[in-house]
């Protein structure tokens, strides 16, 4: 037997308080096509970012061995030396600069100190050839579709020798034409003897193009098989990534009667003006009061999106449609607008745009609703502590006091924050986008019975979660979201873990 | 022994607060010492105050704008072009002082509006926005003093602004005669409402079980700070009394300290600077802001350059020559953060204060203009570089 191109011994990675790769083992042989699989957060990009160099060599424990040889990467270029080379979701070209420019950037072909680039235009072409694109070398990047630039991209892989071609969800942001040309090039590849890693949510292209699968989960290797011989199906892949059972840390929760809808969206579309696409594509859905409806899907799908679309719109996408908030039909110009009208949207990144991480718990806790605590412009300090200290009592906030900077407090609390942030602006419908991400398992249950409190008392709560058992142990009803439209609505008893993400990943 | 290990706590955890007081304290020191203590003498100490309130203003909005974290390089040559507008609606046209300043205040204002017109709608880098405005306003002041140069103003009431004192208490001469009596009572009030601010911020903080300073700590810092206002006051009172630039200065500082410190608009602006994508998902108007705080800073470029012409009891072609300057270096020194969302008006006056220190006290000293660039870029650089390395420590 030959020895594996790649071979990945026993590799644990740990972060403050998660363990995002718990020994995982993982061998690609040479010549294939592996196919990485998992749910969000299964640690596929961990893994890749191991191996790459990302994450430096001690970081870690475990073994890289590569061709044979135990590898110590301290950064990108050192594996990149070796000939691995990785292509991320976000494309790493410089949109203003040329083809070719951008194909030899960081390996530039020198003539003395200059740049030759006559040689650079030549080489260019050639490996343009090979990723059969046919597109002007001086053209800039900008001016190409994300298929092509895709394509620049293995180009400019190519062009260093690579031996292994590591490729994160290439096809999350190509139509099905441009997805077709890609596989049909990695096969075309793998004849020339370059070894591809594929990571992929699309179940079907994996089962079309994978050699091997790996499936991750929970940071663990769960199980390798060999997709040549056309046994593996959707249903066994869709299976083992999600065959966890439902922890009983759900609250129950006296399911009432639903109530009147508060929330109504009819035949929403959205257009990004600075990615250039739709982004939402005629979503229907309601949100009854008292209910806690779930939005699954996978990242990328479209959910973050649809929330910012109805909170006041603050990345200005383009939109039509119509929107209901307690039976009025509503626009919202700023997420001010939607405070108003009793919405409230708490993000899924609370340290990029959720906290002010410079400012401390009482002045987060407020800053949505200061008028509140404010007579005339002035700002009443009292009041705000009370509040702050009511919040911190009823939320659980474990930090010393409430004139503690939110950047010291741990990734749960600081999520409880974000939380007192929102009550303060009592709304009537909220809107959680991942509301337990990246927390312990103690502060995810605080959270979800703070969530069914809520509801109890006549709020209604939209959950977008990536974490099936969470969708499936806290929601009423849930919408899965593919590709910017509702791929399906299913009631909580109807629901699994299966059907949702055969919906996702269709 | 606790009391040396209070203070040494207590230096440790606010050093970037108390920091530039005691700059500003060491290099007082170090020039009364080196000019045999003409530094400190009253006339030096009321010039060091006039000289430094027109920056001090531009400092003020400055800090405002620092927050948010753009940067307006406009401020110099407006404050230069709104003091030639002064001069001649006074000149020229015959208005009125009482006429003439809220118009040019207001005319400031509108050129804040266009920045952040710039800015805010255009999107433009505001550091774009303003170095196109520095080009405009200088070419608008070479403009409008074309035809006659320098603009001499020969109106008393305009001109006391930037050189005239407050009056005394009439009817006291007999009592402590060469002491301006008025001076001495505000000192007073100033200390007494200091005191009693401390005590019942120390209170309600007690109250709600927040961390205090140690008592002697406390006392410590209100001795401090009531005999450096009282020094200030005394010096002050055996000239000629408080200057109506102070007078000017103080009132700005105090409503946009409160501003800043006490009011929801004044908490929204920090927030933006902490963290705009933050600030506008929690419902602040992110845009609407910066058309008030470059509002405000192209105001008091206004004021800046209203106390600049009067100080010099003229409007000249090169006024506002460097201010911008001078006021972003004073905001640094003062504690502002370049990464926004910290710093506090009144740490920028300090910073103000510093700036104008050094280049009154290198001047009795006879150092050449030379190397006072050299030793005050050496400062701010030396203001910053403490900022960046107490605040990562801090984390």
């Amino acid at each position: 037997m030959n020895t594996p191109l790649l071979e990945m011994r026993n590799i644990t990675k740990e972060f403050p308080g998660v363990k995002a790769l718990d020994n995982v083992s993982f061998q690609v042989a040479q010549g294939e096509i592996h196919c990485l699989v998992g749910e969000n957060g299964a640690g596929k990009s961990t893994l890749m970012k191991v191996l790459s160099g990302v994450y430096p060599h001690g970081t870690y424990s475990g073994d890289i061995l590569f061709g044979g040889e135990v590898q110590t990467f301290n950064n990108i270029s050192d594996s990149e030396k070796a000939g691995i080379a990785i292509i991320y979701q976000e494309l790493a070209l410089v949109p203003e600069l040329t083809v070719y420019e951008n194909i030899f950037i960081g390996h530039e072909i020198r003539n003395g100190f200059m740049v030759d680039w006559n040689e650079t235009i030549k080489r260019a072409t050639e490996v343009l050839k090979k990723v059969k694109l046919d597109v002007n070398p001086a053209a800039k990047i900008k001016d190409l579709g994300v298929g092509k630039q895709q394509l620049v991209e293995i180009a400019k892989a190519l062009s260093k020798d690579v031996k292994l071609l590591i490729l994160d969800e290439p096809t999350a942001a190509l139509n099905e034409v441009d997805s077709e040309n890609l596989l049909d090039l990695l096969r075309d590849l793998k004849n020339h003897g370059v070894t591809c890693i594929l990571i992929s949510h699309k179940l079907k292209e994996v089962i079309e193009i994978a050699d091997t699968i790996t499936v991750l989960r929970d940071g663990k290797t769960i199980c390798t098989l060999d997709a040549r011989n056309g046994q593996v199906t959707e249903q066994i892949l869709v299976k083992n990534m999600v065959g966890r059972e439902i922890d009983n840390i759900y609250p129950k929760r006296e399911r009432q009667q639903a109530g009147e809808v508060v929330l109504e969206v009819r035949d929403w579309n959205a257009y990004d003006p600075k990615a250039g696409r739709a982004i939402l594509k005629d979503v229907n859905f309601n949100l009854r009061k008292g209910e806690i409806v779930g939005f699954s899907g996978l990242i990328g799908s479209g959910r973050t999106e649809l929330a910012l679309s109805i909170f006041g719109n603050p990345d200005s996408y383009h939109l039509s449609g119509d929107l209901f908030v307690k039976g009025q039909p509503r626009k919202f110009s700023h997420p001010r607008d939607a405070i108003d009208a009793g919405v409230a949207y708490s993000t899924e990144d609370r340290k990029g745009d959720g906290l002010i991480l410079i400012q401390d718990v009482k002045q987060n806790i407020t800053l949505a609703n200061l008028v509140e605590i404010a007579t005339r412009g002035v700002v009443d300090n009292n009041a705000e502590v009370r509040v702050a200290n009511e919040y911190k009592g009823s939320l659980n906030i474990k930090t010393p006091s409430v004139e503690q900077k939110v950047s010291n407090l741990s990734g749960g609390n600081q999520q409880k924050v974000c939380l007192g942030k929102w009550l303060f602006v009592k709304p009537d419908i909220l809107i959680l986008d991942e509301p337990t991400r990246g927390i312990d398992v103690g502060a995810k249950y605080e959270i979800y019975t703070i969530m069914t409190r809520l509801v109890e008392q006549g709020m209604s709560i939209i959950m977008i979660s990536s974490e099936l058992p969470e969708i499936l142990g806290m929601s009423d009803r849930v919408y899965v979201v593919a590709s910017g439209k509702i791929a399906g609505e299913l009631p909580v008893e109807e629901a699994t873990q299966e059907k949702i993400m055969h919906l996702a990943t269709n | 022994m606790s009391f040396f290990n209070n203070a040494k706590n207590v230096l440790q955890q606010n050093i970037r607060e108390y920091g530039m007081y005691i700059a500003l304290f060491v290099i007082m020191i170090i020039f009364t010492i080196t000019t045999s203590g003409t530094f400190l003498s009253s006339r030096n100490i009321v010039n060091l105050v006039n000289q430094t309130g027109y920056i001090a203003v531009l400092a003020v909005g400055m800090t405002l704008v620092i927050i948010i974290r753009h940067i307006d390089l406009s401020v110099g040559f407006l404050a230069g072009f709104m003091g030639a507008i002064a001069a001649i609606a006074l000149v020229y046209w015959g208005l009125p002082v009482y006429a003439v300043i809220p118009m040019v205040l207001a005319l400031g204002a509108f050129a804040g509006l266009i920045t952040a017109f710039l800015v805010a709608q255009m999107k433009i880098p505001s550091f774009v926005a303003s170095l196109a405005g520095w080009l405009i306003y200088r070419g608008a002041i070479l403009v409008v003093t074309e035809g006659t140069g320098t603009i001499i103003i020969p109106d008393e009431a305009f001109n006391a602004i930037g050189n005239g004192f407050i009056p005394d208490i009439p009817g006291l001469d007999a009592f402590l005669p060469g002491v301006h009596k008025l001076t001495l009572v505000l000192g007073v009030l100033a200390i007494a409402a200091l005191v009693w601010g401390e005590l019942s911020n120390r209170q309600k903080k007690q109250s709600y079980g927040f961390e205090v300073l140690p008592i002697d700590m406390f006392i410590v810092k209100l001795v401090f700070m009531s005999v450096l206002i009282g020094a200030i006051t005394w010096v002050l009172a055996g000239y000629q009394g408080l200057s109506w630039t102070a007078v000017v200065v103080l009132i700005v500082t105090l409503i946009y300290n409160f501003v800043m410190s006490q009011t929801v608009l004044g908490r929204h602006i920090y927030a933006i600077g902490g963290n705009p994508d933050a600030a506008e998902l929690s419902g602040i108007n992110v845009n609407r802001l910066i058309y008030v705080v470059f509002g405000s800073m192209g105001m008091l470029s206004a004021l800046s350059g209203i106390l600049f012409a009067s100080r010099l009891q003229s409007a000249t072609t090169t006024a506002g020559n460097l201010f911008e300057l001078d006021a972003i270096a004073a905001t640094y020194v003062g504690g502002v953060s370049a990464a926004g969302g910290v710093g506090k008006v009144v740490g920028s006056i300090i910073g103000a204060l510093v700036m104008t220190s050094l280049t009154s006290g290198m001047n009795l000293m006879g150092i050449g203009i030379s190397y006072q660039y050299m030793v005050r870029g050496t400062v701010l650089a030396a203001a910053v570089i403490f900022d960046v390395t107490t605040r990562n420590r801090g984390k």
